[in-house]
């Protein structure tokens, strides 16, 4: 009894010195810089990195400023144009992975290149793919689309390049959840006659909903806080910078370009609920269509 | 008998199907990384003809002589695996202490102190962004590559994934350890850290993965162009030569080549990697 109470104590010195180096780092890092910025989208940025209090200044100065209501519909949009296209071709590539074929890492590792180069070069590519003068898809279609330049076209072109670039992790992940589900149940559907596309129906779906809802969560998230890809393949040149210009690539210009700290930090408060907000209804409708049975 | 035929065509049929698309799918996925090497080569003349040429008349390297006169990419080559190597071996040592403290310690404020891990790992990393640079420039540390690893000091994320790998360790072998004569300190470095091996890999290819692609922060906190990262100093080539292709091809390959090696070799562990961490 002594020994244990003995090796309990010393749990205790170990356990916060263990912890001490993380905690302390996030304290510094994360919880400090939390509570600044909010403190910060209530002020007023003075020279030399100073700030004054002056109350929802900045926060009615946004809520009345076109430009950033025009990209936090940007931002929205780009959601809904990436995420269910994205996810449902990641869930396709990942069907097709999961099938008895040969070459199968191979395909899988073609699908997932993208993940390991950096966006900035996969922007700069497809920058050049989609250029309307030279580019080799104007060229090929023998049109002069301002893929880049046409206010209309523009975010739909970045959420190609987006789907493109992340359509090979979201797979692996899928793939990782139809690995789980056990063969017998295909052999049971098999027996009773039940076509391949009702057994995906009533198999492979509900069964993959939970690493489903995972991946959802996880590209709303990055979807909505999209930066690299939009600040590389439209500069601040471009004429329609406006119409895809997403809230982080507003943070960006507003903060270290522009300078206005305070004003960015309203820009990023509002961005942290809007993601707030998406998730706590993906998490209630949930309950509607994921299963956690096995 | 027709049955069965019917059945045998109808796989042969949905097995050929995959293979198109996946086939169809890879083609898709590869070709910009085609063009992008094709292009390198090229005069900038060639690059714009029309009809487009689809091979360079002669493979000359001028476009990366360019790229590489301006751009200091031994530095920037030098500055991403220091980011790397530091924000890897940080991540993998202090998440694996917190890790393992939280799985199989007790101690005081347990509960609290774990709640700053799961906060800090619902809130996006943009909301720190602007006091950690200010942090940083009061300090006088910008540029250098203490800034560059600053915000990946600790991970939350780390600690939280390797608490997991702890878990499902049974806690008889620590105290196996006890019993031997270790103190907790000892049963942790010398029998537990071994057994999460995989996750430990696991976490550091996440970690580096996420490193190398970063942007913003490489791009706010190192303005020098000689302490900046590949993707933040590819950001410059793109200002510099917004038209021609050819250089800022060389620019893209030079950058992503190293990484693209590595991922070639380890194919099999980064794909498993990002599978174990996977969703975050």
């Amino acid at each position: 009894m002594e020994k244990t109470s003995k090796l309990g104590r010393d749990g205790a010195k170990w356990g916060l010195i263990m912890v001490a180096p993380t905690v302390i780092g996030l304290i510094v890092l994360n919880i400090w810089p939390f509570i600044e910025t909010i403190y910060m989208s209530f002020s007023k940025s003075l020279p030399f990195g100073e700030f004054e209090f002056e109350g929802i200044d900045n926060y009615v100065e946004m809520f009345q400023n076109a430009e950033f209501w025009k990209a936090t519909g940007n931002t929205i949009f780009f959601c809904i144009l990436t995420v269910p296209v994205g996810i449902f071709l990641a869930l396709i590539v990942a069907v097709l992975l999961n099938s008895k074929i040969r070459g199968r890492t191979t395909f899988r590792a073609i699908f997932f290149l993208p993940m390991v180069v950096a966006p900035a070069a996969v922007a700069m590519v497809w920058k050049w793919i989609f250029n309307s003068q030279y580019g080799i898809i104007n060229s090929l279609l023998g049109a002069n689309i301002g893929w880049l330049t046409d206010s209309k076209i523009v975010l739909i072109t970045c959420s190609v390049v987006q789907i493109w670039s992340n359509i090979g992790y979201d797979a692996v992940l899928l793939l990782a959840g139809l690995q789980n589900i056990s063969v017998s149940l295909y052999e049971a559907a098999d027996l009773d006659g039940a076509s391949k596309v009702r057994q995906f129906f009533s198999i492979t779906l509900p069964m993959v909903s939970p690493t489903l809802f995972v991946v959802l969560i996880m590209r709303l998230m990055s979807s909505l806080k999209v930066f690299d890809l939009i600040y590389m393949m439209v500069d601040d040149a471009n004429p329609a910078l406006n119409d895809v210009q997403s809230l982080m690539s507003l943070f960006y210009r507003e903060s270290f370009i522009a300078g206005d700290k305070g004003y960015a930090s309203a820009i990023v408060v509002w961005t942290v609920l809007l993601i707030g907000a998406v998730t706590l209804i993906q998490f209630i409708g949930q309950k509607k269509w994921v299963n956690y049975e096995v | 008998m027709d049955t069965a035929k019917s059945l045998k065509s109808s796989k042969r049929f949905t097995t050929g199907l995959t293979y198109l698309v996946l086939i169809l799918g890879s083609v898709l996925m590869i070709f910009p990384f085609v063009w992008m090497v094709l292009t390198c080569f090229k005069t900038q003349a060639e690059s714009m003809a029309i009809p487009p040429q689809i091979l360079p008349s002669h493979w000359n390297l001028d476009n990366f002589v360019t790229a590489l006169e301006n751009l200091p990419f031994v530095n920037l080559y030098i500055n991403t695996a220091l980011l790397i190597v530091f924000r890897v071996i940080c991540a993998v040592f202090f998440s694996s202490m917190a890790g393992y403290a939280f799985a199989k310690l007790e101690f005081p404020f347990k509960k609290a102190l774990f709640s700053i891990i799961l906060i800090q790992m619902m809130l996006p990393s943009q909301i720190f962004i602007t006091p950690q640079y200010l942090m940083l420039a009061k300090l006088g540390l910008t540029n250098s590559i203490f800034a560059l690893v600053f915000p990946g000091l600790v991970s939350a994320f780390g600690t939280f994934f390797l608490r997991q790998s702890y878990l499902a360790i049974p806690n008889d072998i620590a105290e196996a350890a006890y019993l031997d004569g270790c103190n907790k300190w000892q049963a942790f470095y010398k029998v537990m850290l071994p057994l999460t091996g995989p996750s430990m890999a696991a976490l550091a290819i996440f970690t580096a993965v996420f490193a190398y692609s970063d942007l913003m922060w490489p791009l706010i906190c190192n303005t020098d162009l000689n302490m900046m990262t590949l993707s933040a100093g590819l950001s410059t080539l793109n200002g510099q030569f917004t038209t021609n292709f050819p250089v800022l091809m060389a620019g893209s390959l030079l950058a992503m080549v190293p990484m693209v090696i590595l991922y070639l070799l380890f194919q099999k562990q980064f794909i498993q990697g990002i599978a174990m961490t996977g969703g975050k």
